[in-house]
């Protein structure tokens, strides 16, 4: 039986693994901290949006909804021309088609999207997963402070 | 005091069938709890059931209650007689197996003169129940797991009682309360002041039991019948509500049973040293009850442990290697029972 030393040896691991305790967290009663750059939920920032429409375009799922409008603003000089900015009428994520790529985060070159490490925002309707730009602001909050640069990386211009 | 006598035939009967009917739920709960919820959810790194009672001990009545309350299917081509019946055999099986069950000197339901012979013949009774559910179902994976099932009982079937047929010639006797007063009675070496339980000389006939018995429960490594990833759940598959009830319990009820049959064969049963008469009626249930879960907890760990087997290394494991051993064993046995 050259099997036997093998099948005394899982025995062991059975038996010692049941000794050593559980691994998992009784999650309602115990919450697990996740890691500061776990992918949670997708916070906005509005004031840095510009509606460019780059997150809602590589959205592989189309769960970004973007509605704006053009508006008049004083010139920044006298006598110059009034400037055209565009404001934010609608910045909507449906998290029940979300896929937590993390594309629109990469894309956004105005830092208007952010990842937190939230996770807790389940719903009993489906309809209420899809988080419009005011609860989508509120993630805000919970947006981790960036990491320290490395030693010799470049500096912001 | 009763008014009535219940010393009367009719009377004993009721309290000892009612007895049986209350133990076997019970064991089974015990059993599930402690090895099916606990130990293997450790032996996984996780605490398993934790919010019904403290540490989830009540999960199993939780689930019973949930069981009895579900609707009770049957499928449109199934022979519905013998769809209903077949867990009622199985459960009279497991019933059968307690009554040959000693746990004091007192507490027997009957001792009958063939007590060991009696038990391994209607362990196997279950074979029919499993038969009949498999082919009444109409179910291809009933069928198949079924015909597994009554495969390998009847192959593991032999083990078994040739493994007990060492203890039976050692002891003299089939009663179980006769083979639980010859260990009792014992001496390992002129040293008799624990008996003498029959492990130490039967060693070899104590682990093909334990083998045995694990493929008659139809547990990992043995588990074709029910292999979940092949045949759904075998003959259990078409089951639901209190119909798979009956199968759960029986499995637990048959495990707690075999466990008890193997401490009482091989650990010495209900016997404790130098207790007699009525003390042994209070004493002797709790040691049993402690060889019985010392023994499950051997068939549970090696249940949790190995992957399962395929179809044609148990009918090896069983014709090539325990037959011919347990054969090997009896012979010993009787050569050396004549010679000392």
């Amino acid at each position: 039986m050259p099997q036997l030393p093998g099948l005394v040896k899982g025995l062991g691991v059975t038996f010692k693994t049941m000794l050593a305790g559980a691994v998992t967290v009784q999650y309602p009663h115990v919450k697990e901290e996740p890691p500061s750059r776990a992918r949670g939920v997708i916070a906005l920032k509005e004031e840095n949006c510009t509606v460019c429409m780059l997150c809602a375009r590589q959205c592989p799922d189309w769960c970004i909804y973007i509605e704006g409008h053009k508006e008049k603003r004083p010139p920044r000089r006298e006598g110059g021309k009034p400037r055209t900015v565009n404001a934010l009428d609608r910045f909507d994520i449906d998290y029940a088609l979300c896929m937590y790529c993390g594309i629109c985060v990469e894309v956004c070159p105005f830092d208007a999207l952010f990842w937190t490490p939230e996770y807790e925002y389940s719903e009993p309707k489906i309809a209420d997963l899809l988080h419009d730009k005011e609860r989508l602001g509120e993630w805000m909050q919970t947006v981790p402070e960036p990491l320290p640069l490395e030693v010799g990386a470049a500096k912001k211009k | 005091m009763l008014a009535i006598d219940v010393t009367t035939y009719g009377w004993t009967t009721a309290l000892k069938t009612g007895i049986v009917l209350a133990v076997i739920p019970a064991a089974a709960i015990v059993l599930g709890y402690t090895f099916l919820l606990k130990m293997m959810s450790h032996m996984q790194s996780r605490l398993g059931p934790m919010e019904a009672g403290p540490h989830g001990a009540l999960q199993l009545i939780a689930d019973g209650v949930k069981f009895i309350q579900k609707e009770d299917i049957i499928p449109d081509e199934a022979d519905r007689r013998i769809f209903a019946l077949a867990p009622l055999v199985v459960i009279l099986s497991t019933f059968l197996l307690y009554i040959v069950l000693p746990a004091g000197p007192h507490l027997i339901v009957q001792d009958l003169d063939v007590g060991v012979f009696f038990a391994l013949a209607v362990s196997s009774l279950s074979v029919i129940g499993v038969l009949m559910a498999g082919w009444s179902s109409a179910n291809k994976y009933s069928l198949l797991g079924a015909l597994r099932a009554a495969g390998q009982l009847i192959a593991y079937e032999l083990p078994l009682v040739l493994a007990v047929v060492g203890v039976v010639v050692q002891a003299g006797t089939m009663s179980m309360q006769g083979i639980v007063a010859a260990q009792a009675h014992g001496e390992i070496f002129g040293f008799g002041a624990i008996g003498n339980p029959f492990i130490l000389t039967q060693f070899v006939g104590f682990v093909l039991f334990l083998a045995a018995s694990q493929a008659e429960l139809t547990q990992t490594p043995f588990d074709m019948p029910v292999a979940e990833s092949e045949l759904v759940a075998g003959y259990m598959t078409e089951y639901s509500g209190f119909r798979f009830l009956f199968f759960f319990m029986a499995e637990f009820g048959t495990a707690f049973a075999l466990a008890a049959i193997a401490a009482t064969l091989f650990l010495g049963g209900w016997y404790v040293p130098g207790v007699t008469g009525n003390a042994a009626d209070v004493l002797g249930p709790l040691v049993l009850g402690a060889k019985i879960m010392a023994v499950s907890f051997l068939i549970f760990w090696i249940r949790f442990t190995y992957p399962r087997f395929r179809e044609d290394q148990l009918q090896t494991f069983a014709w090539k290697y325990l037959i011919p051993i347990s054969l090997v064993n009896i012979v010993v046995t009787g050569v050396l029972k004549v010679v000392l």
